[in-house]
């Protein structure tokens, strides 16, 4: 259900192979007690794909996204993240998100005190800043605004609160997917955005994000289920154990996983 | 809690004693009005400013603090200012002078110096207490102010704005204010600099507030870098009055606010909220001494402090809850963002309960902003300065939206954001 997709075959003679994210031999740890979570991952991801990455908890999945957003709880010790062929590791997550990363979290946190409609538009321009470009005027910023929130259906009186707070589970992760709409990324990154929600909302963020997909953005789906896959079909499966990718595939390998567990892939990678 | 008697005189006790001596002849007052002047003198030549053995000055050493005085006159011929909100009726205090050509609908509006000429200011003028060195040294130099009635039943649609417009030198002012029962009204007291240039103030407000009146008080404090602001409001609430006072620091060198609440009607409530901007090398100073007087009553007391460079802050909080005094519900908070490593944010809440069957508590929470907040704003491309920027103004934006008035709320984070742009 790729929108759009007539002009893929045109694109790929341009962008075929053009790699966006590559990750090679990365060692990163909790930089507070030194745990390491991630221990020589490697994984490419090429412009147009959407890439799920799959594994059991505690495997670490979380935890790169984070570490490819520039969370400052981590501590890369080897190894390093390209991204359109340039190291990202010295970047701040302000200056990741302005190059085109972006992460749909797992959890949003609630922040008392800032409009959701001010935090948008302060966003939306300071990454227009950074790119060089004009800031939005306040009419413009509005409509985009509304169109995008109209198609997620989200009731834009939920906007007038201050950010995520008391907004549901499904409410956070829709809220999530209309930053992502607005700032239109070039990596997005979403962490276990299924969790929570119940099937309509499901459909609903999945159109958000399939809307996005286009030959020069990529995306990387985190989930534990294979049931979002259902409707983000990802081109290619991760599997993370231990802070590694012990096994990747096509779309038939997340079927693979929901069927017979994760037992024989880590037996076999054992 | 006696003043210490000092043998050595400071420069600012001498300039203050000087001061008056210039003045005496010029100060008006009627004979009894002269005669509390001269003891009022008479205690702060003797006591000398306080100092941190005083115990309600005990983080706020006036007699190290201040270190000068300005002369008496400041820049003549100063205007007043645009209204925070914009639709508001202006009365105006320039230079310690109220423009008593003003009028607004529904005031009776006259002047303080005629008070004093006629003596019927006598009976408030003294101090509230022998450490009541704001009151010596406001009644020793007072000169004028405004005296406002507000008969009851009255309805203020607009908020009224009382500016106090200082330009440097010396400025001593009262503001007493009776508003008659079931009277809605928004005041918005404020202090401001039109230059550079020191100036040394000091303000008394005394407010009665009568039975079923909703007052909302707003003291919005924007001295001068170079100023010291020495002010004090005095309150009594009536039964089923509600009172939200506001109060905003975002200027001056020596700042102390202090408030003495007694709430003596029944159903009576009051919401306090204060907001504290510090940066440079300042010091401010809130102190407040609310006492619940009569059962049945409620109180909230909420301090946001924002403390930058090496600035000081003093939050006093003083509860007393009298022994005839049952089911008052009191609960005060006081939490302080530090930005630096040499800020300092000093707080004392003082809970005097003489009643047994009361709910009172009090909570202090210092801390550095929330960094899984900065995370998430800098994730979504906002640069580090400005997620801080955006997350102290929140921290204390929270408090001024409580004020259900949008343009009034807009005006006050407008002097917010202002400051910080200034100082962050």
């Amino acid at each position: 259900m790729r929108e759009g997709a007539w002009i893929a075959p045109f694109s790929d003679c341009f962008l075929w192979d053009k790699t966006m994210l590559e990750i090679k031999n990365l060692h990163a740890r909790i930089a507070e007690d030194g745990t390491e979570i991630i221990r020589g991952l490697n994984l490419t991801v090429k412009a147009g794909e959407v890439a799920a990455i799959m594994g059991p908890n505690g495997s670490g999945k979380s935890t790169l996204s984070y570490i490819l957003s520039g969370r400052e709880d981590y501590e890369v010790t080897e190894g390093d993240i390209l991204y359109n062929g340039e190291s990202i590791l010295e970047l701040d997550a302000a200056e990741r998100a302005a190059k085109g990363i972006f992460l749909a979290f797992q959890y949003p946190v609630e922040i008392p005190g800032v409009a959701t409609m001010q935090f948008l538009k302060v966003a939306m321009n300071e990454q227009r800043k950074a790119r060089g470009e004009e800031e939005l005027k306040t009419p413009d910023f509005m409509r985009l605004v509304k169109d995008a929130a109209g198609k997620l259906q989200i009731n834009t009186e939920m906007l007038k609160r201050p950010l995520n707070v008391g907004f549901s589970g499904g409410e956070k992760k829709r809220a999530e997917i209309l930053q992502m709409a607005l700032l239109q990324p070039q990596l997005c990154v979403l962490d276990e955005t299924d969790s929570g929600l119940d099937i309509d909302a499901l459909k609903i963020v999945a159109d958000g994000v399939n809307a996005l997909r286009s030959p020069d953005r990529a995306v990387i789906v985190i989930t534990h289920y294979q049931r979002l896959l259902d409707y983000i079909v990802p081109d290619t499966v991760h599997v993370l154990y231990k802070g590694q990718v012990i096994k990747s595939g096509d779309k038939t390998l997340a079927h693979d996983l929901e069927a017979n567990g994760y037992a024989d892939i880590i037996g076999a990678a054992a | 809690m006696n003043m210490q008697t000092t043998s050595r005189q400071t420069a600012a006790e001498a300039a203050l004693i000087e001061a008056f001596n210039d003045q005496i002849g010029e100060l008006p007052g009627d004979g009894s009005v002269i005669a509390i002047r001269d003891r009022l003198l008479d205690d702060l030549k003797k006591a000398g400013l306080p100092t941190r053995r005083v115990e309600a000055w005990h983080y706020t050493d006036l007699k190290t603090l201040l270190r000068t005085i300005p002369d008496q006159a400041g820049d003549a011929g100063s205007e007043a200012r645009d209204p925070l909100v914009e639709e508001s009726a202006v009365l105006s205090v320039i230079q310690g002078v109220p423009d008593l050509k003003r009028s607004v609908d529904g005031l009776e509006i006259s002047g303080y110096a005629a008070q004093l000429s006629n003596g019927t200011a006598a009976a408030s003028l003294g101090a509230l207490g022998s450490d009541d060195a704001i009151g010596r040294i406001n009644g020793s130099f007072v000169r004028d102010g405004y005296v406002l009635d507000v008969p009851a039943e009255t309805l203020l649609e607009e908020p009224l704005e009382i500016q106090f417009v200082h330009a440097g030198g010396q400025a001593h002012t009262r503001l007493p204010v009776s508003f008659g029962a079931n009277i809605k009204a928004t005041v918005i007291e404020r202090h401001l600099a039109v230059t550079s240039d020191a100036a040394f103030v000091s303000h008394v407000s005394d407010i009665t507030v009568g039975e079923g009146t909703e007052l909302t008080w707003i003291i919005v404090q924007q001295q001068g870098a170079e100023d010291t602001h020495l002010g004090q409001i005095r309150v009594d609430l009536g039964a089923d009055a509600k009172l939200k006072l506001f109060i905003i620091n975002a200027g001056g060198k020596l700042v102390r606010q202090e408030l003495h609440i007694k709430v003596t009607g029944e159903g009576a409530d009051l919401t306090l909220r204060g907001i504290n901007l510090l940066g440079a090398e300042t010091h401010t100073d809130v102190t407040m001494v609310l006492g619940h007087n009569v059962p049945h009553t409620g109180s909230t007391e909420v301090i946001r402090n924002v403390v930058f460079d090496r600035a000081k802050g003093v939050f006093q909080g003083m509860i007393r809850v009298a022994p005839d005094a049952q089911k008052t519900d009191a609960k005060m908070a006081c939490n302080t963002l530090l930005m630096s490593d040499d800020a300092e944010f000093s707080v004392k809440p003082e809970l005097e309960i003489f009643a047994d069957d009361v709910q009172c508590g009090h909570g202090a929470t210092v801390a550095d902003i929330d960094h899984n907040h900065l995370y998430y704003l800098m994730a979504r491309g906002i640069p580090e300065n400005k997620a801080r920027a955006m997350l102290v103004n929140a921290f204390v934006a929270e408090i001024v939206e409580e004020l259900e008035d949008e343009a009034l709320v807009e005006s006050l984070e407008g002097v917010i954001s202002a400051w910080l742009e200034k100082h962050a």
